[in-house]
């Protein structure tokens, strides 16, 4: 087999990009050859995963790049099935003895387990929608582009006497997936990710934006935005912990909702340690939320495929606050007596899938008015460190930061010293008054989804912090 | 492997790079996992690349690559100096490294068995018995347990002269008992929650866990938490088992120390720290019981924290942190040392792997023992909460104020644990918390704890750190916190 590392060679240089991807056709002659190398080997089905990535990140702090990396790699991920039984081994080394070596460690896990009765043969040959999610010039994102947008984000820093942080990052990445039954599957998409923290003091906030698609959004106006709200932080007053009315802004709602998504598989309800155990079908969510799982929609990111090679569906998960289906992969479908979904994990694993692209319906405010029609509440910029407190009542606590303001009588009246929270997300999305339109949002704690700005009544915050 | 690292420094050499360092590393990794009686994830992996830092033009530059050829190499080093030249378009001054020596060694973490020589048969029927172990007690909705073993090598060489090889042996093992019943969920783990307990040592720290008679415990505690009374929300005298100590420790001590922290750099997604460095020698951090070290070296244990040479290819040393309750040291590395005027870095550079640029990190933040035995810190406790196995833990973003909750809490009443408490938690700031620890037990009680998941730095790497701990008592904590909204 030709190596892979051959096959790269002609991208190697001394510029600053990253490196080019394979191409199709060299993924599927790696998948290839592990299929015919799997056929002289017990193995009686084997499927073969391929991922690469090839990415660059600059980060800077103190109005200065401090660290500015890029990274490229491959790796090999096989299974296989023996007597009943399934086993994962995976490598980086893509020459022919490697790739056997590999073959034979998943054999060798596979024999030393009991037979699973569960385990189903793997899917045949599949068909999947197209998805084009590779845009060149995200791709072509040099570091000396990546340092001249920071240099222009720290200039205006130093220009208002404030200091910023940040990265601004770009890169590639694939996978493809093969088995033994004929299915092949493969996906390609770019990645672009700009975020910047402002501090003024001992005030600071934050901006951030990422796309497949580096025009989407521009570094300088985050830094703009990042600047002006760190100037506003300035002089946070405390306030008494308790109830509140509160206006979170969509980095806000995303980490405190991404905390749902694994309670929407099947297999957390068949493990009952979902806090939809119970709870299907009854009216657990005010009637203005609704979400679905979609890879499909235009702001999502992600392969049309999962992990055990099926198209993914998108699920309507709940409807006017009424939890209505869960995802499924294919033996919790079996399981279940239902029709897999297509958000199944690499198999072997234990927690069987998730919905991985959530989608919230919006509503038609926005923050403005969302500020202007309240007499007196707080807006979120963005909350941290969140965690399970309750898993049932899906109680979270965790921190605002960076921007948290004091609203009066319809307008932003002064910054107000950061809360801990402790409140159920569920609570929380019966008491929500109002919402923005569903925005690509990316924050810290959860992975990317479409999400709106909420106004919520009633959150509780328990302590105050120092700052 | 020397050859390629040679060759890397050579090509940033003549591209213009002024310094370089070179970790080419190999990491092999098992995973076991069960749940409910069955297997569940069995799968090993490997990864082998190098990744080169530079600096040209006084900035840094850092490129990795998985093609171990002369050109692959030297393709990444001339990369890595691209991107140094690039980063100096947005410079505000150079980099200032501490000296250091160069070292030619070889080192590797002790361990008594190989975890990966054992067979796969006997690590699967350990977890599968423990795990029905845990499934035979009524009440009991989900069980799990987990294995993991990895072995790292690593080679390190700096355009300063140093090529040192390390091998470090991880073990890592748990086991949990989940019950659903009536709305509420419970759950139960041994030795330690999130993986249980990991460190530097081959398969006798999985024989050394008895994991057979605990399964039984954890899980008739799980179904008992249903039915035992709510902790009370309260202002009041909390003692903390060593595994929720550890992980306080690392939260509220470990963290706010790094002085990457301090100054910023992680001000846009770890956070910064409230110890500034105006701090240093003056901050009342803890009572005077209250001692607390970085120790990488072997002589502290095998820790996660523990090797020979720190990433950056400075020796493993030991830290005053906290000393009779004041504050002491930060963690630094070569680039930051100057600036808390020390003339050579505290070693304490990691990183995750080849293809990861080396942060600073905690290597084994540890509370040195007291003088209590347990059950005298028991029998001296007129009225007090007893909290263990952390459940959910969070701190603000300078690591002011916390709150952490734990799976089980026991009240202490006239000297005595007399009942079992569910959904334990209390909340503080830091520095009042410390300096309200009265007592910490002896070395008979002390554990050196895994944390093998703390995430830092962007892009993200998860490294594991150690922290050794035994039971203390704390008063006038607010208790009772995550709960006091339901």
């Amino acid at each position: 087999m030709k190596s892979a590392a051959k096959a790269k060679k002609a991208s190697a240089g001394a510029h600053a990009k990253a490196a080019e991807l394979l191409s199709e056709r060299e993924l599927r002659r790696i998948v290839d050859t592990v299929l015919r190398l799997a056929k002289s080997t017990a193995a009686e089905e084997t499927e073969v995963h391929v991922e690469e990535v090839a990415s660059a990140l600059t980060r800077f702090a103190n109005n200065a790049i401090h660290q500015n990396v890029a990274e490229h790699g491959l790796t090999v991920s096989i299974r296989t099935v023996a007597d009943g039984r399934t086993a994962r081994a995976t490598t980086n080394r893509i020459d022919e003895d490697s790739l056997r070596a590999a073959i034979e460690a998943s054999l060798s896990l596979a024999h030393s387990q009991p037979k699973d009765p569960r385990l189903l043969p793997m899917p045949a040959k599949q068909r999947y929608r197209s998805v084009n999610r590779f845009i060149k010039p995200t791709a072509a994102l040099s570091a000396e582009e990546r340092a001249l947008a920071v240099r222009r984000a720290c200039d205006l820093a130093v220009k208002t006497g404030q200091v910023a942080a940040g990265i601004y990052s770009n890169g590639q990445n694939q996978s493809a997936m093969g088995n033994s039954r004929g299915l092949f599957a493969a996906y390609r998409e770019t990645h672009s990710e700009f975020s910047i923290t402002v501090q003024e003091g001992s005030a600071a906030s934050w901006a951030k934006a990422n796309s497949a698609d580096v025009r989407a959004f521009d570094p300088q106006k985050l830094a703009a935005r990042a600047s002006e709200k760190a100037h506003l932080a300035v002089n946070a007053r405390e306030l008494p912990p308790g109830r509140y009315m509160v206006i979170l802004e969509p980095a806000a709602v995303l980490d405190l909702v991404g905390f749902l998504f694994y309670d929407f598989a099947a297999t957390a309800l068949q493990d009952k340690r979902s806090c939809l155990n119970d709870r299907m079908d009854k009216q657990l969510f005010g009637q203005n939320i609704t979400i679905s799982d979609d890879v499909y929609h235009p702001l999502q990111q992600g392969a049309p495929f999962d992990g055990e090679g099926l198209p993914r569906q998108r699920v309507q998960l709940v409807d006017r606050g009424i939890p209505k289906n869960l995802v499924y992969s294919r033996a919790a479908a079996k399981a279940a007596h239902k029709q897999p979904t297509g958000h199944g994990f690499a198999l072997p694993n234990e927690y069987g899938e998730a919905p991985m692209n959530l989608v919230f319906a919006g509503g038609d405010s926005s923050i403005d008015k969302m500020v202007a029609s309240t007499e007196r509440g707080l807006l979120v910029t963005r909350l941290w460190y969140i965690r399970e407190v309750d898993p049932y009542e899906k109680v979270m606590t965790g921190m605002t930061r960076d921007g948290l303001f004091l609203v009066e009588k319809g307008g932003v009246t002064g910054a107000v010293r950061n809360f801990r929270f402790n409140q159920s997300i569920i609570e929380m999305l019966k008491n929500v008054e109002l919402l923005g339109p569903a925005v690509r949002t990316t924050g810290e704690e959860a992975f990317e989804m479409i999400v709106p700005a909420m106004k919520v009544r009633d959150f509780y915050f328990s302590d105050v912090t120092k700052f | 492997m020397w050859d390629l690292c040679t060759n890397a420094l050579d090509t940033a050499k003549l591209r213009g790079a002024t310094y370089g360092d070179v970790r080419a590393m190999h990491l092999r990794q098992r995973d076991l996992t069960t749940k409910n009686g069955q297997v569940g994830t069995l799968s090993q992996s490997e990864s082998i690349g190098l990744g080169i830092r530079v600096l040209a033009n006084g900035a840094w530059g850092f490129a990795s690559t998985d093609r171990l050829t002369r050109e692959g190499v030297a393709a990444c080093a001339a990369q890595a100096v691209s991107i140094a030249k690039a980063s100096a378009l947005a410079k505000r001054s150079e980099v200032v490294m501490a000296q250091e020596k160069a070292y030619v060694d070889s080192w590797q973490s002790p361990f008594r068995k190989d975890p990966f020589e054992i067979p796969l048969e006997t690590q699967l029927a350990l977890l599968l018995a423990a795990d029905a172990e845990m499934r035979r007690v009524k009440g009991v909705t989900l069980t799990e347990t987990d294995m993991q073993f990895r072995k790292i090598d690593s080679w390190f060489a700096s355009s300063i002269g140093s090529r040192i090889h390390q091998r470090k042996v991880i073990s890592g093992c748990g086991i949990a008992a989940t019950s659903f019943q009536k709305e509420e969920i419970q759950k139960r783990s041994y030795p330690n929650s999130f993986g249980g307990q990991h460190s530097l040592q081959g398969y006798e720290l999985v024989e050394s866990l008895d994991l057979l008679r605990n399964a039984p415990i954890i899980a008739e505690e799980a179904a008992a938490l249903h039915s035992a009374s709510q902790c009370p929300e309260k202002i009041g005298t909390l003692l903390l088992g060593s595994s929720q100590l550890g992980l306080q420790i690392h939260e509220s001590i470990g963290h706010p120390i790094e002085l990457d922290r301090v100054l910023g750099q992680e001000a846009n997604f770890a956070g910064t720290s409230f110890l500034t460095l105006d701090q240093l020698n003056k901050l009342k951090y803890a009572s005077n019981i209250v001692n607390v070290v970085a120790d990488a070296r072997l002589d502290h244990g095998q820790g996660l924290g523990t090797f020979a040479y720190d990433d950056e290819g400075v020796p493993a040393q030991c830290t005053d942190i906290i000393k009779n309750g004041q504050f002491r040291g930060y963690l630094s590395n070569r680039e930051t040392a100057h600036l808390v005027g020390l003339d050579r870095s505290s070693g304490t550079m990691r990183t995750e792997s080849w293809n990861r640029l080396p942060i600073i990190r905690m290597t084994n933040v540890s509370l040195l023992p007291g003088t209590w035995d347990y059950d005298d810190l028991i029998s001296d406790t007129h009225d007090g909460i007893l909290m263990e196995t952390n459940r959910s833990w969070s701190i603000d973003d300078r690591r002011y104020q916390f709150q952490f909750s734990t799976e089980i809490g026991w009240e202490i009443k006239g000297g005595k644990k007399v009942r079992m408490l569910k959904n334990p938690s209390y909340s503080g700031i830091t520095t009042e918390f410390w300096n309200s620890c009265d007592a910490i037990c002896k070395f008979d009680y002390w554990t050196l704890w895994g944390t093998p998941n703390c995430g830092k730095g962007q892009p993200m790497q998860t490294m594991g750190t150690g922290h050794g701990a035994s039971p203390a008592r704390f008063r006038n904590v607010r208790i009772g916190t995550a709960f006091s909204n339901q």
